[in-house]
């Protein structure tokens, strides 16, 4: 399991060091927001989920993406706008899909695949499949309200249903104190009906355990749905392959104790060195071998512009 | 003896069919269930499909929106119903940015087919926000369809059409014409889109009816009938995609379009049929003109609201005056003298709240 969690957190956290390496010389031309930092969260999640589960992301989601499974290959093409990618270049880092591997899309707008994600669970509960849906969403995405009406439905049909809130303390630039009047969003899920937890320090074990635990509870509609406030927190600037500490919102000493817990660190260190640097190496191949796959793929010819407005009969 | 229903019992028809036939179609909106059944358009359903199948909503609707969305994206083919245009508003993110682009921001890889009911209110009061028309906003968006069919027979095929079909589907009904009858076969069929209806030929002027306007422009034919003008009434059915061939085929005839439309005119879907028959015809001799609300709020009051709509005889003036000039009547918006006593909409006059 430790082997898996470490392969999976330096996995990510390799591919987004090569985005943000890449990034200057303007090869991706459009926005990207890293989860370097935040990996614990996703690794934690879907390793407790089976692979015919389902996930719905944000526009922070290359994480989400690689933890469900989704393919690399098509993801680094995807960000370079080649036709090779998961949305043959026309969706970029904010609109990943994967639909082999249960990753159901993401979306821009902040919150918005929150009723996604309950419909998707809505269906499979109809169908009578014993399968679940995660829903990511930001502390930010808990001020629309649409997540409201989203939980008060959820929690009213009962829906085999996960709510991860990746709370890394910041919408953009703004700190969670400066846009909610409480520190209370599990008590907001609570009110609904429905159980909710706070995981605080990234901790990828806790989170593993214990959606490992929720999600064979809520299985085939047994239980109604559940929140988990993960806490994280964002290494790099909201949109963007930097560090943004000298921006004067936040401290690099506020960064300092993650820095430290950073469960890739701790993992890494737990593993014999032999089988740690075979995993380094594996991986680097498989990001190498993705890069130059991205970059000889070609773009997508001028006819794709009008292809896939509509689902043709 | 031809088969007659309302349309509203139309609606219900075109629904319980595909429910029957089909068990990813299923239904939700606000009051879905209840004893009124959305103007008993889905009335009875509940009773036959159960509650996972017919599921009345919580007041929220964005999210209810973006349920729908998700569940079409499982594989289900939901009909969401709003018995009041204006509350699409609500649910603008979720159609524009998720049904409409879905299929295209990724890659061609998931479809959304579901089908989206919005009602348009008028009379006893609707007032600034049981009244709108606002198909055009959803004409506007790129993967959306948009349908407005004006007949009983019409609303049947077209809704088991936009059932059928795998993208997201805006279904307008006027609450004014959900009380006409009209032959509708038991039979199923569907009407294709994107295919306009000639409802009356005639060669002096093409009128172009949207939704409730379509029943007005007919009783406009009669008034000019009598003035010996012979009009052509075109409902287009499906506004997204237009049949501009069909309307473009009429004008390039008559020479002159008048489009009448149950919604304001400014970028409205009256501006987009005259400039695609306009680009189409290349003919800066035609003479086009639109109607619509007037570009104000909706008033409450009924002797403002009647000032409000066109109706008949305002299409007619209009019209009458297009093909003749000045030699009927050299103020636009003043009624001719017609011989025949002025007709108004009976629906519009007998419709009685609450709803």
């Amino acid at each position: 399991m430790v082997e898996n969690f470490y392969r999976a957190l330096y996995r990510i956290r390799r591919v987004e060091q090569e985005i943000a390496r890449v990034y200057p010389t303007d090869i991706i031309k459009s926005p990207i927001h890293l989860s370097i930092g935040q990996e614990a969260v996703s690794v934690g999640v879907c390793e407790a989920l089976q692979p015919s589960d389902v996930v719905f992301g944000t526009y922070r989601s290359h994480a989400l993406y690689l933890a469900k499974g989704g393919d690399l290959k098509k993801l680094i093409s995807e960000l370079y706008g080649k036709v090779t990618g998961c949305a043959k270049g026309k969706g970029g880092s904010m609109h990943l899909i994967d639909t082999a591997a249960g990753f159901m899309g993401t979306s821009a707008v902040v919150g918005t695949t929150i009723p996604l994600a309950v419909g998707y669970a809505y269906a499979l509960k109809q169908s009578g499949k014993d399968s679940i849906v995660a829903s990511f969403f930001g502390d930010g995405a808990v001020e629309e309200g649409v997540f409201h009406e989203t939980l008060n439905f959820a929690a009213l049909k009962g829906v085999p249903i996960l709510f991860i809130c990746e709370n890394n303390g910041y919408a953009i630039n703004s700190h969670q104190s400066k846009r909610q009047p409480m520190d209370n969003i599990c008590e907001r899920a609570r009110v609904y009906g429905m159980p909710a937890e706070r995981i605080e320090d990234n901790d990828i074990f806790e989170i593993y355990e214990r959606v490992e635990r929720a999600s064979s509870e809520i299985r085939n509609g047994r239980e109604g749905p559940r929140l988990f406030e993960c806490m994280t927190y964002r290494w790099r600037e909201h949109v963007g392959p930097n560090e943004d500490f000298d921006a004067g919102y936040r401290s690099r000493s506020e960064a300092q104790p993650w820095f430290e817990s950073d469960p890739l660190k701790t993992l890494g260190a737990s593993l014999e060195i032999d089988r740690r640097g075979q995993i380094e190496v594996d991986v680097e191949a498989e990001i190498y071998e993705a890069f130059v796959f991205a970059e000889e793929s070609p773009f997508p010819d001028e006819d794709e512009l009008y292809t896939d407005v509509f689902t043709e009969a | 003896m031809a088969r007659m229903l309302t349309y509203a019992e139309s609606i219900r028809e075109a629904t319980e069919n595909e429910m029957a036939r089909d068990s990813s179609v299923m239904v939700l909106g606000i009051g879905v269930d209840d004893f009124k059944g959305v103007y008993g358009t889905t009335t009875g359903l509940v009773e036959k499909f159960g509650t996972d199948r017919v599921v009345d909503t919580p007041i929220s609707e964005d999210a209810m929106t973006g349920v729908a969305i998700g569940a079409a994206l499982a594989g289900l083919r939901p009909i969401h119903v709003h018995i009041r245009m204006d509350f699409l508003l609500l649910a603008m993110n979720q159609l524009v940015n998720i049904a409409a682009k879905g299929r295209y921001m990724y890659g061609g890889e998931v479809c959304v087919p579901m089908v989206v009911r919005a009602i348009i209110g008028r009379s006893w009061g609707q007032g600034a926000q049981h009244s709108q028309g606002l198909h055009s906003f959803f004409m506007h968006v790129p993967g959306l369809k948009v349908v407005a069919p004006s007949t009983p027979y019409d609303a049947k095929g077209c809704l088991i059409q936009s059932i059928r079909d795998d993208n997201p589907v805006v279904f307008v009904e006027h609450r004014l014409i959900h009380y006409q009858k009209g032959h509708v076969p038991e039979v199923v069929y569907t009407i294709p889109f994107g295919q306009a209806r000639v409802l009356s030929e005639g060669s002096d002027i093409t009128l172009v009816g949207i939704s409730h306007m379509a029943a007005e422009c007919l009783r406009a034919k009669r008034y000019l009938h009598d003035m010996d003008l012979r009009a052509e009434v075109i409902d287009p059915v499906s506004l997204s995609p237009l049949d501009i061939d069909t309307i473009a085929a009429s004008v390039e005839k008559t020479g002159k379009l008048l489009v009448v439309d149950t919604a304001w005119t400014a970028c409205g879907a009256s501006a987009e049929i005259i400039v695609q028959v306009t680009e189409r015809l290349g003919n800066a001799k035609t003479e086009c003109r639109r109607m619509g609300f007037a570009p104000v709020t909706c008033p409450t009051t009924k002797n403002l609201e009647n000032h409000f709509y066109p109706d008949a005889q305002k299409i007619a003036s209009v019209a009458c005056r297009m093909v003749n000039g000045d030699r009927v009547s050299t103020v636009v918006d003043r009624i001719p003298d017609f011989s025949i006593p002025p007709e108004v909409s009976p629906e519009s006059v007998e419709f009685r709240g609450p709803f």
